[in-house]
């Protein structure tokens, strides 16, 4: 699904990503942890193209694709999921209004026809319940006045209803209470399958409780400096970065 | 300037698509004015005597004035003999009676102008007025206003037909004295609109009224006057054209609200004539004095206006809260790209107890444009109770364009509440990468934006002009839910 070769990225003179290999086949779940500023919101955005980095080495290959030379809408379109650590508010237009436009511009890339405006309501209301929102949600102003754990959750509801291929969720846990880390990995678990495959950024195990990786990698300065199953993350629990960062240093 | 700065300003940057010129006969005056052209005038509109006075009033006034230069606008002097004040496209005598005795060219134009004046062809519901460089050239759906007992004509028309009603209504919003450019319209007017709304009547239908600039080197001076009488309710449309043209046309209109006891006015305009080149050549000087007089105890009018033409637009509808509860709302939406320049805003004028305001201002601005808010609400020592809230807010494309707001408050009663927001954003590259991310195209994530920061005001316009201005914004909200 996804294949990243020795990916160099800088924000101007700035190297941040210093050679990442990542292989992801569908189906799979791959938790990427790591110290703050380790660039790993970096990565998810180099995925999802944004501008404003430029890729100095490497390459990042999706379906069989270039994923570099996409604008961002056609990744979207061709199933490049980002839920954002910081989503952002768009004031004035609904949520519902933006989910069923971003649904019909990827059904268009796929040759479908617009959603039938009854179907369209249905699926919503259906991930709604789903993730346990309350339906008044979908009429507010994208994100604006939403607490940090509603605008998490919403990106959840983007997710569930557009069905991407590649979801990179980037801290989705952060701001989420007890209850609602709950109610959204129950959410995520429920979009598993053979052919989406996940990239959750984390910084708790908590998460992996409830979405269990199949790998687990450690980024540090830009590199991925160890990965392994999901008892790597409960080491990290434990032992923190440090002793890995050390072991960078001295290699 | 980043990738997707770029991208927003193609989009604003769409082409001007009402600019053809119709090739027509017509009668032109020499360019040139003095009191003979004003004589000239008032004979070609076969106007009684007292419109002539009138005329010349007003022209001896001008003649003492200065053009105004306290808006933030900048602009070369307007030589005022160098302008054509009467253009009409040749027809029969007496005026069309039919359809079949327009020139079909200007049929034709206004069909392509998305405004067929032909009843079958119209939107059901929304009577045309349809103003073609100096004179009305086609009123629709006549007879069933008349069975109303509304009257909706050519302000010529009613010169001959009501002059009592004119005599007592023309010039009492806005007196001939009033500004230097409402002067020169008192002076100089062609044409334009004239309704009247009887005793407890809720006009059956929209009226609207089309304005076409055509010939080259005229100005269109019109004259609207609206009185709704107690207990009545009307709303009011109003959309402006002009084709492209090197250098700039002058459109000094006036409009005049009366609001009796009880009476709603509803005063929509999509304003979009010519704004000029990508260089700031050409485009139409948009100089128009608008204000209603809720004259009457509980009256209401409310003015919406969507403008994103012209290059200069300098407009002020404003309200006289003279009646007792009377409330004045004032919702705009004004978009300037390029070199175009708009310094729009309204006047909210407190008098009877109780009396309300609501301003509700959206400014957008792109490229090297200039966008200022100019708002006065003033609360005199009669006004208790008064009360205003007032919202603007500014968008800003790029970093080359300019956003003012310059909000007076003047209050005179203590009992008064006036309530100001004010706010500045961008449309940042995080909200463009958000949509972008979602599957939008930067055309419709940057559309939606902005059709988000105006919803407020387009929810003010009826469900025609709405469709219209979002198209306008470069908006396309097919299949919109919610
Ligand atoms: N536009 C930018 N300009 C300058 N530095 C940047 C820019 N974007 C990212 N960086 C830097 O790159 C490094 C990696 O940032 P990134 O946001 O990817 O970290 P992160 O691993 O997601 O951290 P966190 O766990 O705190 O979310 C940081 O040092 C950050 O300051
Ligand atoms: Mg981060």
């Amino acid at each position: 699904m996804l294949s990243i070769k020795n990916l160099h990225v800088s924000v101007g003179d700035k190297p941040i990503l210093k050679g990442i290999n990542l292989e992801i086949k569908p189906g799979e779940i791959h938790a990427i942890m790591g110290p703050n500023g380790s660039g790993k919101s970096t990565l998810s955005h180099i995925l999802s193209g944004k501008s404003g980095y430029t890729v100095t080495e490497g390459s990042a290959t999706y379906q069989g694709k270039d994923l570099l030379e996409m604008p961002p809408e056609i990744r979207a379109r061709e199933g490049v999921f980002l839920a954002f650590q910081y989503p952002v508010e768009i004031p004035g237009v609904s949520n519902v209004y933006l989910l069923k436009a971003a649904l019909n511009s990827i059904r268009k890339h796929h040759g479908q026809s617009e959603v039938d405006a009854m179907d369209f309501l249905t699926l919503v209301k259906g991930k709604v319940r789903l993730l346990e929102m309350d339906e008044k949600f979908l009429y507010r102003a994208v994100n604006e006045g939403f607490s940090g754990g509603e605008k998490k959750r919403n990106e959840i509801l983007q997710m569930a209803i557009l069905e991407p291929k590649l979801c990179i969720l980037d801290e989705t846990d952060s701001g989420l209470d007890i209850d609602a880390l709950k109610i959204v990995s129950e959410g995520v678990n429920s979009l598993r399958s053979s052919g989406r495959s996940f990239v959750m950024v984390t910084h708790y195990q908590r998460l992996l409780d409830y979405i269990k990786p199949d790998f687990v990698h450690v980024l540090a300065h830009g590199q991925i400096v160890k990965s392994g199953g999901a008892e790597l993350a409960l080491e990290l629990e434990e032992k923190g970065y440090s002793w890995l960062e050390d072991a960078e240093a001295s290699a | 300037m980043s990738a997707s700065t770029q991208e927003i300003n193609n989009l604003i940057n769409q082409e001007y698509k009402q600019g053809f010129v119709t090739e027509l006969e017509t009668n032109t005056f020499l360019p040139g004015l003095d009191e003979s052209v004003i004589h000239k005038l008032s004979k070609i509109k076969n106007e009684p005597e007292f419109m002539l006075e009138y005329r010349l009033k007003a022209f001896r006034h001008w003649q003492t004035m200065k053009s105004p230069e306290w808006a933030f606008v900048k602009f070369d002097p307007i030589d005022y003999q160098s302008i054509s004040y009467y253009s009409a496209p040749k027809r029969k005598e007496d005026g069309p009676k039919s359809l079949d005795e327009i020139d079909p060219q200007v049929l034709e134009a206004y069909k392509k102008l998305g405004i067929p004046l032909d009843e079958q062809e119209r939107l059901a519901g929304v009577a045309v007025d349809a103003v073609f460089d100096s004179v009305s050239v086609a009123t629709t759906f006549k007879g069933k206003l008349k069975d109303a007992g509304v009257i909706f004509c050519p302000i010529s028309e009613a010169l001959r037909d009501h002059p009592e009603l004119i005599k007592q209504y023309l010039g009492s919003v806005v007196p001939h004295t009033d500004n230097y450019f409402a002067a020169l319209n008192a002076a100089v007017f062609t044409d334009g609109s004239f309704v009247y709304i009887p005793k407890g009547v809720r006009c059956p239908m929209e009226l609207s009224t089309y304005f076409r600039i055509n010939a080259a080197n005229t100005g269109q001076f019109e004259r609207t006057l609206i009185i709704a009488d107690e207990g009545s309710h009307v709303s009011y449309l109003e959309g402006c054209t002009a084709p492209m043209r090197d250098e700039n046309q002058l459109h000094a209109a006036v409009v005049e609200l009366v609001a009796m006891k009880d009476a709603v006015i509803k005063y929509s305009t999509v304003q979009n004539w010519y704004p000029g080149d990508k260089n700031g050549l050409g485009g139409i000087y948009n100089f128009v004095t608008k204000r209603a007089d809720c004259r009457g105890d509980n009256s209401k009018v409310s003015w919406t206006q969507v403008e994103t033409g012209s290059a200069i637009t300098w407009k002020y509808p404003s309200c006289v809260l003279t009646g007792d509860n009377s409330v004045g709302e004032f919702y705009s939406v004004a978009l300037t790209n390029n070199y175009q320049q708009a310094d729009t805003g309204t006047k909210m004028i407190h008098i009877g107890k109780n009396t309300r305001s609501t301003i509700v201002s959206k400014g957008i601005s792109a490229g090297k444009a200039q966008n200022t808010y100019r708002g006065l609400v003033k609360v005199l020592k009669s006004a208790e109770n008064a009360r205003n809230y007032t919202q603007c807010d500014s968008l800003l494309v790029g970093d080359q364009c300019g956003a003012h707001t310059f909000p007076y408050i003047e209050v005179k009663q203590p009992s008064a509440q006036v309530e100001h927001e004010a706010t500045t954003s961008k449309i940042s590259e995080d909200q463009l990468f958000f949509c972008q991310q979602r599957g939008l195209s930067a055309e419709d994530a940057v559309s939606m934006i902005v059709n988000g920061f105006c919803k407020e005001v387009f929810k003010e316009l009826p469900m025609e002009f709405a469709v219209e201005a979002q198209a306008l914004l470069g908006l396309s909200l097919e299949g919109s839910v919610g």
